[in-house]
């Protein structure tokens, strides 16, 4: 592996906070990447899966006769042949943290998954039966011979109708189709609402749209003929998780299971939980004795993979007389589609990320989830956080408009100080625990977007009027984000006997440039050049614990697991380097690699050091700390939260002729605590963003009220492209979390928080002449004209 | 636990479609002439990853729309994922694989995009790259416009573009001048 762009420090300072080139580069852009689908494997067979037309019908028979005889088929599933394996459930959702128990008492029903549905299917693109043929054209020919019988019924699409009593029932196990309920209280919110000088009341929808990595979800798996453990290929975000379903599914133990997430284009939550393929295809494996492969097309990924954001508030906000917040109350409805996967997580978000950079002394929120069917609905990139914050932001725009002052000023008359840090919301976090901002400075964060965004300028320009029916607009939106979610991540450090360093990591990547970054962390821990690590992530044999990369959580966890090994590696070379040169450790360094007594004393490299290593079990003095290998394990546990904040502004001009809403001005001012690479940091900051406007303009999965989706293609579905996304204009503040060793909040989904909101505070503000209320996005050129026209006939 | 028939175990070697449906194509592959017996609906892209093990090509929506399967066709940009293998009869395909082969240095385009962080999970860099290579082999520089068409018609999911219009863009002043 190439390693030509591994820089020197020149100035020998911290490899922490260098934009360092990444290494993965190089053997992806030579075409040696290796997903899923691009592992050949000999003998292997590929899968297709049926999946339900229907939103939701009774299965009357299903006759597979046909397509068994079809050319190339060699098995096929049905529901009835995979009865006796025990249904899908994400287990770690399942529990709710005693704390948030105890204090709440929230009500999750959880809903398995049957790996094919046998009696009934609850979403157009259920899995239905799984054919397995010599390659995939074979086996989507034979998907057309399989003869399923269905009687349609009643089909439940809108999450408000899902509580009335006339709502078709999902499953017949729950007694209505309730699958989340919490409520949360702070103070005395009905008193500062009966007291409160203006209250403003608003209804906002947050659509769905979806994470649509360019690689679909795909699946491989294999039993190894000579030592029959299984292992599993996934573009999987959770690998650990995977390999414990797996045993579990198919009545193994979890060391005979192997999984592996090796390149993964893309994950952004959807590929962050369990589905049933990745189930199904290591069982088809098992039974059949060869290798199966199994590769979504971009219509599953559409209709079958998790959906998102779907989220209905009904906000009030209560102020003073000088815009000064006394008290929110909201109550949101969040709809789960058909299957109830993740729990608390995303209604839970949305909850306790309501309140944002606010001070608030008086809360009211309550949050139900709901089960309809639709595709099943679980996180995507922010998970819960980019609806709540649409809701907040949009609702404190109003409450400036009703008031008279400007929507920045409004924001900085409420927002928490740094000197108030550690701040205490009042809320209870999704860990349990009281909600606490660790650190940051959200004042600053605001005075810097709007320094940059030019408002003064901006008004000029509106006050000079529409210039051929385009009018200009601003608006801002601010969020903080809770990341580096727990419980744990691990990574191992092994110094190999040639002196180069092996970390291993649970967590693995789609992109986010772990084996850079990591490799940073550790070669600043250690001592070593940077070009001496290598880095692995997502296997599970190189790390039999993990977590993975969802939450804005792997740099947190990853990263100060391997700070802390590293920092213990560091010891044990030095211990070592002190035996073989008979001085005493305090008087030996290592740095570049090389341990030496200074000034002008003995020293000792690296790949001297390891390569003559005692193995273990030799004897060899040592002070019983530490074992004789140069490896550690660490097991890294965040004792709370990080919180990283941002403030984004956008200037937008809307044509009222087309609708059309072009962004002007970007504005995206971020707080992530200490940054290890700032051109990844950079990059996930601008990637997360670029996918909150497609959010906010164009992205919509749309269903009719039979539960079609009518949006599953990339025809119809509309991801932006590079015209639609501009330069940003950013900058950052750097307020260390207190919070770990290195001092670094999560970055992965903050970018993909605001952009909903300010986009749609920019367009009301440019449609203000008209007296238009955004409720609701995208904000494609039809629905503009929507709000336009419908507000000109309001008058 | 068993499937509804018991599996099939002869060995065989199935067509993609009926007999009749078979086709000899003579292409060139990154340099390299290939003879190959196809069936009438076998993609292009199915051919270059699963028959050539070709795998930098990447398949990403199968419908034309992402751009990530984008090779080279007698020079001109082509996703693979509308084009039949029996259509390249005759034609002369470059792929990602063959820019810089094996430990050669990486072309100017693939630097820039290292370089400018041009890419994050990588999925549809091969895409990118294939196109914006088709855009330093024109004989003169590439207007804006022509670029942002270029780019346009491929779908980047993490990066959020800029950095790839940058690569671009420093990919076309190392080859016309600034």
């Amino acid at each position: 592996m190439s390693h030509d762009s591994d820089p020197g420090r020149q100035d020998g300072g911290s490899w922490i906070g260098r934009s360092v080139p990444r290494v993965e580069d190089d053997r992806l852009l030579r075409g040696n990447g290796r997903y899923v689908d691009d592992i050949a494997l000999p003998g292997a067979v590929e899968a297709a899966f049926l999946r339900s037309p229907h939103a939701h019908a009774r299965i009357d028979s299903v006759d597979v006769k046909a397509a068994l005889e079809a050319p190339g088929v060699i098995a096929v599933w049905t529901g009835a042949d995979v009865a006796d394996l025990p249904p899908m459930l994400n287990k770690e959702e399942l529990r709710t943290p005693p704390g948030l128990a105890e204090l709440l008492d929230p009500t999750v029903r959880m809903t398995p998954m049957p790996l094919l549905a046998a009696d009934k299917v609850l979403y157009v693109g259920q899995p239905v039966a799984l054919v397995v043929a010599e390659n995939r054209y074979l086996a989507e020919d034979a998907l057309e011979l399989v003869d399923v019988r269905y009687t349609p019924l009643p089909v439940l699409v809108d999450p408000e109708d899902a509580l009335s009593e006339r709502a078709p029932l999902l499953h017949d196990d729950l007694p209505d189709n309730l699958a989340v309920a919490v409520e949360t209280r702070v103070g005395d919110p009905d008193a500062a609402f009966a007291s409160a000088h203006t209250v403003v009341g608003e209804r906002f929808e947050a659509h769905r749209y979806v994470a649509s990595p360019i690689e679909t979800r795909a699946v491989q798996a294999q039993v190894d003929p000579y030592s029959g453990r299984l292992t599993v290929w996934s573009g999987t975000q959770t690998p650990h998780r995977l390999r414990d379903a797996v045993a579990h599914t198919l009545g193994l133990t979890a060391g005979t299971v192997h999984v592996v997430a090796a390149d993964v284009g893309g994950g952004f939550g959807q590929k962050g939980i369990l589905y049933v393929e990745e189930l199904l295809v290591p069982h088809a494996a098992r039974r059949l004795g060869r290798p199966v492969l199994w590769r979504e097309d971009r219509n599953e990924n559409l209709t079958a993979s998790s959906h998102a954001r779907e989220q209905i508030h009904s906000i009030e906000l209560a102020a003073d007389a000088e815009g000064r917040l006394i008290g929110v109350r909201d109550r949101i409805l969040v709809n789960f589609g058909a299957y109830n996967m993740t729990g608390l997580v995303v209604p839970y978000n949305s909850l306790c990320h309501l309140l944002g950079p606010y001070r608030v002394p008086h809360v009211d929120i309550a949050v139900t989830g709901v089960l309809t069917n639709t595709t099943f609905a679980t996180p995507y990139r922010g998970a819960g956080r980019p609806e709540t914050v649409f809701a907040m932001e949009r609702a404190m725009d109003r409450l400036a408009a009703e008031l008279g002052i400007a929507p920045e000023e409004l924001r900085a008359r409420n927002l928490v100080g740094p000197e108030e840090m550690p701040y205490r919301t009042g809320l209870v976090d999704r860990s349990g625990s009281p909600q606490s901002y660790d650190s940051g400075d959200f004042p600053e964060l605001l005075r810097r977007a709007v320094a940059k965004a030019d408002v003064a300028g901006v008004r000029a320009r509106q006050r000079a009027g529409a210039h051929d029916g385009r009018r200009i607009g601003i608006g801002f939106a601010m969020y903080i984000e809770a990341t580096g979610l727990g419980p744990f991540e691990t990574a191992r450090i092994d110094v190999a006997p040639t002196g180069r360093v092996q970390v291993a990591i649970g967590a693995p990547s789609q992109g986010q440039g772990h084996r850079t970054s990591m490799a940073q962390i550790a070669a600043e821990a250690i001592g070593v050049p940077l070009g001496l690590i290598d880095v692995t992530g997502g296997d599970t044999d190189a790390t039999p614990f993990g977590v993975g990369t969802i939450a804005s959580r792997a740099l947190v966890n990853a990263g100060n697991a391997t700070h802390r090994a590293g920092r213990l590696v560091r010891e044990k070379i030095i211990d070592a380097a002190a035996r073989r040169l008979g001085v005493t450790a305090d008087r030996l360094d290592l740095i570049d690699g090389v341990v030496a007594e200074e000034p002008g004393g003995v020293s000792i490299g690296l790949a001297e050091l390891a390569g003559r290593a005692p193995l273990p079990g030799t004897p060899e003095p040592t002070d019983g700390r530490h074992g004789t290998e140069l490896s550690e394990t660490v097991h890294f546990r965040p004792p709370g939260f990080a919180v990283a904040s941002g403030a984004h502004a956008a200037v937008v001009e809307v044509d009222e002729h087309t609708g059309q809403v072009k962004i002007l001005h970007y504005v995206v001012v971020h707080d992530a605590g200490v940054i290890v690479n700032p051109m990844i940091a950079e990059g996930q900051v601008t990637g997360g963003i670029a996918q909150g406007i497609g959010g906010a303009l164009y992205e919509e999965m749309v269903y009719g009220p039979d539960g079609q989706p009518r949006t599953g293609t990339y025809m119809d579905y509309l991801v932006p492209t590079s015209s639609e996304i501009p330069d940003l204009d950013m900058d950052e503040l750097f307020t260390p979390s207190p919070m770990n060793d290195l001092g670094v909040k999560g970055l992965g989904e903050g970018g993909a928080i605001a952009p909903q909101a300010v986009l749609a505070n920019a367009v009301e503000d440019a449609l203000r002449p008209f007296g238009v209320v955004v409720r609701r996005g995208p904000l494609s050129p039809s629905r503009v004209r929507d709000l336009i026209r419908t507000a000109a006939t309001r008058d | 636990m068993t499937p509804s028939v018991p599996v099939q175990t002869t060995v065989r070697t199935p067509p993609l479609a009926e007999p009749s449906g078979w086709h000899r194509i003579t292409l060139t592959v990154n340099g390299e002439q290939i003879t190959a017996e196809v069936e009438s609906r076998l993609l292009l892209s199915d051919f270059l990853r699963d028959r050539l093990g070709l795998t930098g090509t990447h398949v990403g929506c199968e419908h034309g729309v992402c751009g990530a399967c984008t090779v080279l066709l007698d020079d001109e940009p082509v996703r693979t994922c509308l084009a039949l293998a029996v259509q390249c009869d005759g034609v002369s395909v470059r792929t990602v694989e063959s820019l810089a082969p094996g430990d050669a240095p990486l072309t100017s385009v693939q630097r820039a995009f290292h370089e400018c962080h041009g890419m994050q999970c990588g999925f549809c860099t091969p895409g990118f790259v294939m196109t914006a290579t088709a855009l330093t082999e024109q004989p003169e520089r590439p207007g804006p416009e022509e670029v942002a068409d270029a780019l346009g018609g491929h779908l980047c999911r993490c990066t959020g573009y800029r950095n790839i219009r940058r690569a671009v863009c420093q990919a076309l002043d190392e080859r016309f001048g600034e």
